[in-house]
């Protein structure tokens, strides 16, 4: 057996649920896993990261690791695999993790396979499953000539089980790397929502051009409030100008893969069945009944969206508040 | 100044995806290949880049199938690339790829900026432009939807979670990962069609530049389709009944709320 390291993320203090994916996957596997934490709350994290599967973690508590930069984050990761010396590095295909792990492959002279849904490690190997051609069809990735294994898994695909609070870590404080930086991060402007991006959210709710109107988005960020989604569009509606690209789910959008993915007045392009096919639930709502998006639906439901959703909003929260 | 976008061909959007027999790809027979969207905006970015300074010009560069990809460098070249060069080659992953690139732009003398796509629609990877940024010791943004040059530096602004956006700098050279909304790629002229068609592409052999086999990193199998969904439930009765019929689906029998 040899060691899988967990880039683990936090955000606010607490461990992000891809990250908690992602350990408990490596516990499984029977491997020593070691997650490493970054920032100055990294330190607030390593019980959690015990909890769900840490023997051991890495901790890297220097504020110069609280917003992500390329460079910087590169010279840390690749300084903890050389203490660790894994044999498998998981990271979350987040934002920051499907930018950063391509360069640290490169200084590693290793192997990466990105965008992930599945997950095998078997002792040392690993095979990971990913979709291509934007869920169109998946295909095996399989390691060669790779020292340390990197795999970027897509958040929700792995189960999440109860941490074990009775775990503790040995938790090792390491000093941050500080090469000279031909980047500077000059500032962060935060979105309009506070709510989990498309690719890491459990419920979307996404509206097409059968909402008639940009104005009439306005219905579907009610229902999103009440389940706690997060609001997509397709391309017909970003490219009209009604929402911006990050809301945009598809082949040249966001891949996405959530527990409820509910298709309000979308006809369903074949770009569009690509980004939302790995969805387990999708329920479509449209006026036409031979929209192709009934084809990939679970639920279907023909109607006017701007007299159904509003119904739907009032039920969901019956439903949620008893 | 010198500015390189790297490119790639891939299926059309429209495609509908066909394994092969023995599982190791995709039956590209009937396949109406493209320049990947994302490379779209880094061309168009590159052409801005060159026509905004003066004495700039802008390369074109890919790696794959030199019968194939030839297409989608004309079509670059058609929207205002100066020179294009492909690397001819089969089955190499990112890995190999980004050090071929590596390779060439540091053997035509380096580029002052360097643009790609964030990521390619086939394997979604977004991966080259890092891995191209590491080989040549040069800093390097993804997902850029908005891109400025000083004269020394650039600043771009990268998308990233939850609709926030960085602003990052960067010393040049720099490599920038094209993001949707960076702006609105041109369609070719006919006038430009017509001189891409006499341009001469230059053509190098994957082998000649010396990339040890060892260096593909990742092999793809097992290629299947995605499991057929059971028929789809509708859902009778007027609005309010529909919706109602609906939780209670969700609630007991898909058990997602």
């Amino acid at each position: 057996m040899g060691k899988v390291l967990v880039f683990a993320e936090q955000s606010h203090g607490n461990l992000k649920r891809s990250s908690i994916e992602l350990l408990q996957a490596a516990a499984k596997s029977g491997n020593t896993v070691v997650a490493v934490v970054f920032g100055s709350h990294a330190g607030d994290v390593t019980a959690a990261a015990a909890q769900n599967g840490a023997n051991e973690v890495h901790v890297v508590k220097d504020a110069s690791l609280d917003s992500y930069n390329p460079e910087l984050f590169t010279a840390n990761i690749v300084s903890v695999v050389e203490k660790v010396q894994p044999s498998i590095l998981l990271a979350s295909a987040s934002s920051t993790g499907r930018d950063l792990f391509p360069r640290v492959a490169a200084r590693l002279n290793t192997g990466i396979a990105s965008d992930c849904t599945e997950l095998n490690i078997s002792g040392d190997n690993v095979t990971a499953t990913k979709p291509m051609y934007s869920g169109k069809c998946f295909a095996k990735a399989n390691f060669e000539n790779s020292s340390v294994k990197i795999v970027l898994m897509r958040a929700n695909q792995l189960p999440v089980a109860a941490a074990d609070t009775s775990k503790s870590a040995n938790v090792v404080e390491q000093a941050a790397v500080k090469p000279d930086l031909k980047t500077l991060i000059k500032e962060i402007v935060k979105g309009a929502s506070e709510k989990l991006d498309l690719t890491e959210a459990n419920i979307i709710v996404s509206g097409g051009r059968g909402l008639k109107d940009a104005a009439n988005f306005k219905v579907l960020h009610d229902l999103a409030d009440v389940l706690g989604a997060t609001v997509g569009a397709s391309r017909a509606v970003v490219d009209a100008g009604w929402v911006g690209h990050g809301m945009q789910v598809g082949q040249t959008g966001k891949t996405v893969a959530p527990t409820l993915y509910i298709a309000v007045g979308i006809s369903g392009a074949i770009q569009h069945l690509a980004g939302m096919s790995g969805s387990k639930v999708i329920v479509a709502i449209n006026n036409d009944a031979n929209a192709p998006i009934f084809q990939k639906a679970t639920y279907g439901i023909v109607g006017d969206a701007l007299e159904i959703v509003p119904k739907l909003t009032e039920e969901f929260k019956k439903a949620l508040h008893h | 100044m010198k500015i390189f976008v790297c490119i790639k061909q891939v299926p059309d959007t429209e495609t509908k995806i066909k394994i092969t027999p023995d599982q190791n790809g995709i039956d590209t027979a009937g396949i109406k290949w493209v320049l990947n969207p994302y490379d779209e905006y880094a061309v168009e970015e590159a052409v801005k880049l060159r026509d905004a300074n003066a004495g700039s010009q802008v390369w074109v560069l890919s790696v794959g199938s030199k019968t194939r990809v030839i297409e989608s460098l004309r079509t670059a070249l058609a929207m205002g690339a100066d020179e294009a060069i492909v690397v001819n080659a089969e089955n190499l992953d990112n890995f190999s790829t980004a050090k071929a690139l590596a390779e060439v732009i540091k053997a035509e003398g380096g580029a002052k900026v360097i643009f790609s796509g964030k990521l390619a629609i086939d394997d979604n990877a977004s991966s080259v432009s890092q891995m191209l940024a590491e080989f040549l010791n040069v800093p390097h943004t993804t997902v850029v939807s908005k891109f400025a040059f000083n004269g020394e530096n650039v600043v771009v602004e990268r998308d990233i979670e939850g609709g926030a956006k960085e602003v990052v700098q960067m010393m040049t050279p720099a490599v920038v990962g094209a993001n949707k909304g960076l702006n609105m790629p041109r369609y070719a002229s006919l006038p430009g069609i017509m001189k891409a068609k006499k341009k001469v592409i230059k053509e190098i052999e994957f082998a000649s530049l010396n990339i040890p086999a060892s260096d593909i990193k990742v092999k793809y199998s097992g290629f299947a389709l995605p499991a057929e969904k059971p028929p789809v439930k509708m859902l009778a009765g007027d609005s309010s009944a529909q919706a109602s019929e609906l939780v209670k689906l969700l609630r007991d029998e898909a058990k997602v709320l």
